[in-house]
């Protein structure tokens, strides 16, 4: 006990120096939290790229510092904790579990801004959130998939039964559908974000059932690689994926935070900052997508286009009625459109999926 | 409505092999590290290490031999670290082990920067001429890369080692009871340095597989805990070299057909399934730590201890 007041002691002390120093004229300090290592080339490596956008476009006015492979409870809030008393007024803490840490160490620190990615919770003025629209770009790979399978079969290695996921599936299984009637969908979970040797392994056992289309929502680059290595087609994950399999990687959804993270940050400085909540999607520039390969077929590609156009545009949601639920309920009717809440907490599969979304 | 045939044995049955090399190496090396009385925890950081070292000169050289062996230098100079802290220093193992595991993971993420999305060379996969042709037998047990008759032919050497030859007697006597080894004139330090390091090889072997073979590509933190349950199996096989086989086919064959069940549309409690190997391998740390445990567990006498030779 004696130690850990020692400790706080100490910390508080060091937290009142930095906090004196802090003139005008320093550079805004920023921080970052990580659920991943940087190397990961999934999600945790998209949002470094951000922070090093972030950077570049602030220069000196801006000093960013990050922490990787943070766990969710204790260690997040330690961290963030460490961050607020050495100063840094804004932290981006880029992961769905961070939620309570970050709105209990919020509750400590009113005025440093606190970003907080795919989260809910928000329980001070100092805790923003923001999103992206992942299934925008997941209707456009289903689109792809769906022409361009020839064993009408379509692998998907997915993390966790949780919404953000069950949504991406069936965003790309309706407009796999939509072209191609005889689609199936194989989905196998792996219960991670990132571990290669399973997503290997899940990759292999979804082409031995004639997969020869693969989609992910997992963070490594091995499906893509064993995909190339058994001459079927992928789609990457959060960042560009081409090298990992020049031939195979068909085009990738990708994370683009830089630009909200640089508007945040120039609202930070000018003192506009205020918590909100976003969910962007392709027409923010929040999803994008990494080049076409050679491998689509023109018509397809210039369909794909066409349906990133019409989805940036807001003139089509890929969720847009007549759908109805896996047990043939209705969900949506003729024109309309899913309203944010129902897939922000989507826990079933359309109708035309096979098997069942795990409890 | 589910076609039970849509899966084929066959495969499954050679998948699992794969799937089970990587832990069966590191496994086996940890068997040689605990039955000398020592317990390394770091054997993930030492797998990271394996995993990038050979990755890198398997890319340098184009030679993924080259890269095996690498590997295995690599996880056995990383595991001196160890061996310096405990066997020299007197450091505490689980500490040390532990700090191993960080210190792995973090040193392999420097190293391997400059190696992220580059393909390595490929292994070929052996061919035993009529045997790779038999129906059946042929594709699960005559088709693979040559690193699962090495895993194999190394369990075989151990268990010959420990059970048949002096050196191994030695070794277990040091392990069972350290003292009593020293007394009799056994250098028990030097023993010891030579098992860590052996298990350090291994398991870097282990890590290179994982990153020249199974996946085959270098990123960051790609063992994924691979280390951990490599530790558990050595427990649950109570310290025997063949029954480390069957713990980790054991565990490679709940991996592969859990997913080959649900990739085959199989209903399956899948989230129980794909816990269910580091379940156990909890279950057996907890175990660990527990002296009375231990000893119904016959693990060695002098397990973790650490040896001050007294006169």
């Amino acid at each position: 006990m004696k130690r850990r007041h020692l400790l706080a002691a100490s910390a508080l002390a060091l937290g009142l120096g930095a906090a004196g120093a802090a003139f005008a004229d320093d550079p805004l300090k920023v921080g970052f939290i990580y659920i991943g290592p940087v190397g990961d080339h999934g999600w945790t490596y998209t949002h470094d790229q951000a922070r090093l956008e972030v950077e570049a476009h602030f220069g000196d006015r801006v000093e960013t510092s990050f922490v990787e492979s943070v766990a969710y409870g204790a260690d997040a809030e330690r961290v963030m904790t460490q961050m607020a008393l050495s100063g840094v007024e804004m932290i981006f803490a880029t992961s769905f579990g961070y939620g309570p840490d970050v709105n209990a160490v919020a509750g400590r620190f009113p005025n440093v801004a606190f970003e907080h990615a795919t989260g809910y919770i928000q329980e001070h003025p100092n805790v923003s959130l923001y999103n992206a629209r992942f299934y925008e770009g997941r209707a456009v790979i289903g689109h792809i998939a769906g022409k361009m399978t020839e064993t009408n079969t379509v692998g998907y290695i997915a993390s966790f039964p949780i919404p953000e996921v069950v949504m991406g599936i069936n965003s790309a299984f309706l407009h796999a559908r939509a072209v191609n009637p005889d689609v199936q969908f194989r989905v196998v979970w792996v219960y991670s974000w990132y571990d290669p040797a399973q997503e290997a392994a899940a990759a292999e056992a979804l082409i031995e059932q004639g997969a020869d289309i693969l989609m992910q929502h997992t963070d490594s680059t091995a499906p893509v690689t064993i995909a190339q290595d058994r001459g079927i087609y992928a789609f990457g994950q959060a960042s560009d994926m081409t090298a990992f399999a020049p031939e195979s990687h068909l085009t990738a959804i990708l994370d683009e935070w830089g630009p909200y993270y640089i508007a945040r940050v120039q609202e930070k400085l000018d003192g506009t900052w205020e918590a909100g909540s976003v969910w962007h999607g392709i027409g923010d520039g929040m999803v994008g997508f990494a080049p076409m390969n050679e491998a689509i077929p023109e018509d397809v590609r210039a369909e794909a286009e066409a349906m990133i156009e019409a989805i940036a545009a807001g003139e089509y949601h890929p969720f847009t009625g007549p759908i109805n639920r896996q047990d043939g309920t209705p969900w949506l009717a003729e024109g309309e459109t899913a309203p944010d809440g129902d897939l922000l907490g989507m826990g079933f599969y359309v109708e035309g999926m096979t098997g069942s979304v795990p409890n | 409505m589910i076609d039970l045939s849509s899966i084929n044995p066959v495969v499954l049955a050679a998948a699992l092999m794969v799937a089970a090399t990587p832990i069966l190496l590191a496994a086996i090396g940890e068997l040689v590290v605990e039955k000398a009385g020592v317990l390394n925890l770091g054997v993930e950081g030492m797998m990271i290490t394996g995993a990038v070292t050979g990755f890198a000169v398997a890319v340098m050289t184009r030679d993924p031999y080259l890269g095996l062996l690498a590997a295995a230098f690599g996880g056995a100079a990383i595991s001196l670290l160890f061996a310096l802290l405990t066997q020299v220093m007197m450091a505490n193992q689980v500490a040390s082990g532990l700090a191993l595991t960080l210190f792995g993971l973090g040193f392999s993420a420097l190293l391997g920067q400059g190696f992220v999305g580059v393909s390595p060379p490929r292994t070929a996969k052996l061919d035993f001429g009529f045997l790779s042709d038999l129906p059946i037998l042929g594709p699960i047990l005559f088709r693979h890369d040559p690193m699962v008759y090495v895993s194999l032919a190394l369990v075989a050497g151990v268990w010959y080692f420990l059970n048949y030859t002096r050196g191994g007697r030695i070794l277990r006597a040091v392990g069972e009871n350290h003292e009593a080894a020293h007394a009799l004139g056994y250098r028990v330090r030097r023993v010891r340095i030579l098992a860590i390091a052996f298990g350090g090889a291994c398991a870097g072997l282990g890590g290179a597989y994982l990153s020249l073979i199974r996946v085959p590509q270098w990123t960051e933190g790609m063992t994924a805990g691979a280390g951990w349950i490599a530790l558990a199996l050595v427990v649950f096989s109570s310290w025997r070299p063949w029954r480390v086989v069957l713990g980790a086919y054991l565990f490679g064959g709940i991996i592969v057909l859990q997913l080959n069940l649900q990739a085959a549309g199989f209903r399956i409690p899948v989230e129980y399934l794909a816990m269910s190997p580091y379940l156990v391998t909890i279950l057996v740390l907890v175990i660990m730590s527990s002296g009375r445990a231990r000893k119904t567990l016959a693990a060695p006498g002098s397990l973790g201890r650490p040896f001050h030779a007294t006169g």
